[in-house]
This record gives structure tokens, sequence and C-alpha cells, in this order.
């Protein structure tokens, strides 16, 4: 970190324990809410109807910490991927004026207030992936120029450093530096993903966003591809935040993960923690939705009444009151204001409403079974 | 807003209960292949394919993507672009008469009505600028022959039977009008409407969130056992064959590798491909420690050796001559059939009286 005054502190929010020490990067009360304007406008003006806001990220807060990864998990439309774009500034923060948008802190310092060379340390610091490896890559350029373009552009790099670079990152990643000369399609899709990663890895990131990285890829390349940012993680002491609906992959990679619901985030903790003893009825409801490894391991699903409602103008209480099996209370304070995450146990923090914890009928049961 | 709602915690034991399978065969692939001819040379997509589908059974043919599973189920179809594909060989007998010798107007009645495909993604699979009533219309008066009020009728039922709630006013919707999950069910609509007896569903859920998932699988499950159906999955998801199948075929470069009953499969697998398709997958029910990976890439079709395809990626230790041998499909056990081959079956020795080599 170039300007090292710590002038701004991180402000605490609920599920995030950590201090500033120890997370490279710290998001307090993200909001993006997208101005949805009604159909019938006539000269610019709206003739009659409202404006709507679609609010995708709704009051989020989490830590991530340096080596570590964070799993985002949650169905289509649940703002997870709207997370990561805020992160690597691909959407700005916005409300409709009337609450902050949040901030965002990289190593205990508001990226507001960062200089301009704290700035695009930030940019070069945080890197993504992205999950289709067919649409990622641009099909006409070579290898060499795909990995090699953060570089040109964010260091002061020779053409020939930026060679050597790119061929050893190609190395990093499984691949051979005579292939940087190929183009994109003369690779298959784990090559390709191992591209994207080599591409991420170039200017040596301390975080990076994978969004689905191996949900496009066949079954048996998605083994290779997971051990591949394991060992990488383990090598750079890279942090990650891992955007998956697939459970059992955030098992597989994350010390910490959150679940989101409409934009706002239900539990969150220690992956362990939150697998072994799963409290909102949402997060029991999506694994007991999540595929068995075996034949007789029979889970029964909880299925929640109703269907996904959208995220446009939401309840201002608790968003999930719409979608539990339980009864809600309408005079109860959380149906018109947003709880908070409680600490229920140690790094374990879920929303508690008198209609959201699980009850005994509503908890999924974790079967293992023992193999021979 | 009412908040008074009904309690529905009641878990579904959802159709997945015991199995409906029964003994008659309702389809039986024998010696299927399918080829290509590229610049390349001519690529074995489907290379000897031999499995039976049984009524109320559901297959699951498991492979990478060029393993040949898709173009097993379109050969099925007979979907199979011609130029560039041909099916070479083998006979495809549905419910007694084989498919291959049927002409182009005999086929048209046999595709949507006695089998029907849905694919994977509802998107492209629908046509925007028709309504849903218009495209499940569409199969029923092929098939069925009906017009006006009862073929709205018709429509209306067909949507109520894959659980469209509010099917009378969904059915003039266009499909983007309507989420992920309920376009997968107008497919899954258009697919049954002709009470088929067999349903190919080539990856169906792969688009689709995990609860949205889930809702489709139990949806074909339920449909399974109220018309005694026989199903195909096609899938490289071991989690949906281990919720949805009865038996399996793995299949690897145009070949079936391994297939029997899904238990068999899971507590017994004896390819090498197999094991490692099974053991890459991360659990969700425990901590998993580090994945075994199979290295290396699928093959490219048009170069395949004679011999064992999976050799060069095989864990085993074998002879170089040892690959070379092409493998036969044997019955190890009672309806387990693995290819026998010194470079990708650890057991070899023990079923080497089933091979001459």
């Amino acid at each position: 970190m170039t300007s090292k005054t710590k002038n701004s502190s991180v402000p605490y929010a609920p599920g995030c324990n950590s201090n500033s020490d120890n997370s490279i990067l710290q998001v307090r009360n993200l909001r993006k809410w997208f101005n949805v304007k009604s159909a019938f406008r006539f000269a610019g003006r709206d003739l009659f109807g409202t404006t709507s806001w679609l609010k995708a990220v709704d009051d989020v807060s989490f830590d991530i910490e340096y080596g570590k990864t964070f799993g985002l998990v949650g169905e289509s439309g649940c703002g997870k991927t709207t997370t990561g774009k805020l992160i690597l500034q691909l959407e700005k923060l916005s409300t409709d004026g009337s609450v902050d948008a949040g901030n965002i802190f990289f190593k205990g310092e508001d990226l507001k207030n960062l200089s301009d060379a704290g700035k695009k340390e930030y940019r070069t610091s945080i890197q993504a992936v992205f999950q289709d490896p067919w649409s990622s890559l641009n099909p006409r350029m070579r290898v060499r120029d795909v990995i090699g373009e953060p570089l040109k552009i964010a260091t002061k790099m020779t053409r020939s450093q930026i060679n050597s670079r790119v061929s050893e990152v190609l190395e990093e990643v499984g691949l051979h530096s005579y292939q940087s000369n190929l183009f994109p399609h003369e690779f298959s899709g784990g090559q390709r993903q191992r591209i994207g990663i080599a591409r991420a890895l170039a200017l040596q990131p301390e975080l990076i966003i994978l969004d689905e990285p191996v949900s496009a890829l066949d079954v048996s390349i998605r083994a290779q591809i997971m051990n591949l940012l394991v060992d990488l993680q383990k090598e750079h002491n890279l942090a990650y935040i891992l955007i998956a609906h697939n459970l059992a992959t955030v098992r597989y990679m994350c010390h910490q993960m959150a679940v989101m619901y409409l934009g706002v985030i239900q539990e969150m903790g220690d992956t362990e923690a939150i697998f072994n003893d799963p409290m909102h009825i949402y997060t029991n409801a999506l694994i007991s939705a999540a595929l068995p490894s075996h034949p007789d391991i029979e889970r029964e699903e909880i299925i929640l009444p109703g269907e996904v409602v959208s995220p446009i103008d939401p309840p201002s209480g608790d968003v999930f009151m719409t979608r539990t099996p339980l009864e809600v209370d309408e005079k109860h304070e959380y149906f018109s204001t947003r709880p908070n995450l409680v600490e229920k146990s140690k790094n374990h923090w879920v929303i508690d409403t008198p209609w959201s914890l699980a009850t005994k009928e509503n908890r999924v049961k974790m079967a293992s079974l023992e193999l021979d | 807003m009412s908040t008074k709602k009904k309690i529905s915690t009641k878990q579904f034991k959802d159709g997945f209960g015991p199995s409906t399978v029964k003994e008659d065969i309702i389809l039986s692939v024998k010696n299927l292949k399918t080829n290509f001819t590229t610049k390349w040379g001519t690529v074995k997509a489907v290379d000897g394919v031999d499995f039976d589908l049984r009524k109320g059974e559901t297959l699951g043919i498991v492979g990478e993507s060029g393993s040949g599973k898709s173009v097993t189920s379109l050969s099925i179809m007979r979907l199979v672009p011609d130029p560039p594909g041909t099916i070479e060989d083998g006979e495809i007998i549905l419910n007694g008469r084989d498919i291959l010798k049927l002409s182009e107007k005999e086929m048209t009645e046999v595709r949507g009505g006695e089998v029907s495909l849905i694919l994977q993604d509802p998107m492209t699979a629908l046509n925007p600028v028709f309504n849903v009533s218009n495209q499940v219309g569409e199969a029923i008066s092929i098939h069925q022959g009906l017009k006006g009020a009862t073929l709205w009728e018709k429509v209306v039922e067909s949507l109520k039977s894959v659980r469209i709630p509010a099917a009378e006013v969904r059915a003039k919707d266009f499909p983007h009008q309507l989420s992920g999950g309920m376009r997968q069910r107008v497919v899954g609509a258009i697919g049954i409407s002709s009470a088929p007896s067999v349903l190919i569903a080539d990856e169906p859920t792969t688009s689709l969130d995990v609860t949205i998932q889930a809702a489709y699988l139990r949806l074909l499950k339920q449909i399974q056992a109220e018309s005694d159906i026989g199903i195909i999955f096609i899938t490289h998801d071991f989690g949906i064959v281990a919720k949805m199948c009865d038996r399996v075929a793995v299949m690897y470069a145009g070949r079936i590798v391994e297939s029997a009953d899904v238990r068999t499969i899971f507590n017994n697998p004896l390819h090498e491909y197999t094991k490692a398709l099974i053991s890459s997958v991360p659990k969700l029910e425990e901590k998993t420690g580090r994945l075994a990976q199979i290295e290396g890439q699928p093959p490219m079709l048009w170069d395949l050796s004679e011999g064992d395809a999976f050799a060069p990626r095989s864990k085993l230790k074998f002879k170089p001559e040892d690959a070379k041998i092409r493998p036969k499909l044997v019955e190890v056990s009672p309806d387990h059939w693995v290819q026998l081959s010194k470079a990708s079956v650890e057991d070899f020795e023990k079923y080497s009286h089933l091979v001459d080599y």
C-alpha cells in the first residue's frame, strides 16, 4: 500500500468480525438500486406510471480475509453477480439518494478517499475470472495478447518483459509457453478457462473474483480447475470471492460464505458452521434441493411457498417474509424494518425473525452416507 | 397484504419412491454407429452402442462433451444432420419396429409421438414469436389431429400435467413472459403432450437454478409414475444420476465403457473412467479432501485409435500393446457391463476369462 495513512476507520457491521489488519477487502452497506421507469413515456417524460427501484443489492456487508475464499450463494437474481461487479467497479454504487450507497474499504482505506496511485493499486489487485470461457476471451487476439493486455495497460513493462511474464503465468496454470502464439479457438474449454485464470494472475493480484468459474466446464475438467485454483491460492496467498450456485463447489472451495436472497444476506459465516447447522429456512431449502452424491442419500425437499419474488420494490421489512412457510406477524417490527444479522454461534450469523429460522419440520437432514 | 398464510411446512416425499420399472423393453438400441464426415476425416461419434430401455425406467447416459451421448439421442430421433452425419449401422427398435427403416414421413409421426426430446435450453427450443398454446398445440394437432376447442382443451390439459399454475392464462403468454423454470415446463408439456413411450431429456436442467432444477426433476418423476414412460436422461452430472436414474450407461469416445444399475455404478464401479468421474465431484454432505482429477483432455474423435480410447488418461500401469486391443463390452456380473481392457480396468485379471485377449 502506497499511502498508509490510517485516517478512515472501517465501521462495524453485523456479521463482520475481522479487523482491517487481516482483511484485504471490507464492504459496508453496499447498495445497488436500479431505476426502473414505467413503460408509458412520451417525449422523454413519464406520462403516467411511477418510478420504481430494483434493489439488486441492498445493504450488504462482509469482509474478505487475505488468502481466504468467500462464497456468495443464491438463486439467479439474488444479486450475487452484481455484488461482484460492484467490487470490480464495473457497476457504480447507487440508491435513490435517500440512503447511503455504502462503502468499499481496500486494506482499511475507503475507496472514495484513495489517491490515484491507490486506485491504480486497487484495480490491479482485484481481477476476475468469468463463467464462460468461450465468450470471455476475444477470439481475434492471440493468447499472448489476451494475457499481456492488462500488463500493457497497468504496468510499464517492455514487450519482452511482458512476453516472459505471459510464459510464466501460462506455465503456472498448466499450459505451455509456446501456446501463447495460438488463438483461443485452438483450445478446449478447460484450457480456455486456464487462460482466463492466467489473465487474472498476470498482474499478481491479491483478490480474484470467480464468477461461476467451473459451471460451464465438463465434469472431468472441473476438478482440474478447482484444484488449480486451490493450489494457486496457497502459493500466492490469494483471496477469492467465489460466486456460485452449486453448493458442493462452495463447500469444497470456501472458508466463509454468505447466502443471499433478494439482494440481502440471509446467513453468513464459516462454511462448515453453515453446512453443519444451517439455520435460515432459505439455506435449508437450498441445501435440500441440491443433488445428492449417492443414490442412497434421500434428502426430503423443503419447498418454499411461491416463486422468487421480483426485486422491484421489495418489502421494506424482512425480504424473506413473502416466502416463509411460517406465519408472519404483521405487528412485528421486522414486518416494516429490515432485521440485522445476529450471531447465533461463533462466526455464524443469521437474520433472526420469528419466521426466518428453521424449525424442526423444515430443517434439512444432511444424511451423510458411510460408504464401504 | 394478507400475511395469514397457510402453514405449508409439509415436506414432500416427492415421486422418488420405489422404482416403477417394468419388464417390457420399449426401446432397444443395437450396435448403433453414427459417423460424421469432416475435413479431418471420419468422426465416429457413436461407435457401436447397445442398450435397452424398459417401461417406466430412467436410463442415464453420462459422459463429457464429445462422448457421443447427444448424438446417440439425435440418432434415436433420426435428427442427425445429413450431410455430414450418417447412421452407418445398427438397429433402433422402438415398440417392436426398427425406426431406422422408416420413411421420413413415417418418422414424422414417430418423432414427437412415440419418442420426444427435451433440449437443454428452453429459450432456444421455444419460438419467441408464437405463444405457448400455438407451440404446444402444434405438436398435438400433428399427432392427434385435434382442432379448435378440443385442441385448446388438450393444450390446457397438457400444461396442467406439467403443473403450470393458471394454465388457461399462461397458454396465451409468449415465451419471454415466463420464467426459466416455466419455459422448461412448457417444453416438457410439448414433449409429453402426445403420450410418448420414450422421452429423451438432453441436460434439461443445466440452465436452471437448484431449487427449480429440483422441482423439474420431481415433475419428471411424477409424470413417469403416472404414465410409465421410459426416460433417457442425458447428463454429465452424477448428482442427477444419483437422484433420477435406475440404470446408467457411461460413455467415452463414442462407446459405452460401463453400464449397470445405479447402485452398482456408485458402489462398485470397475472402469477407471467411471471411478474417476464419481470421485472428481465434491460432496455436499461432507467436507471433501483434495479432489481426484482426471488428467488430460477428452480425445479428438477423428484420430481415435482402434484400441482403448481411455488408455492415455488412465492411471493404471499397462503395457502399450494392451491399449491397442479394442476392448469388448462384457457382462461381468448380472446386468453389469464393462468394457474390459487391461489399460483401464484394475480388476482385469478377475474377468480375463470373459475375453480372448
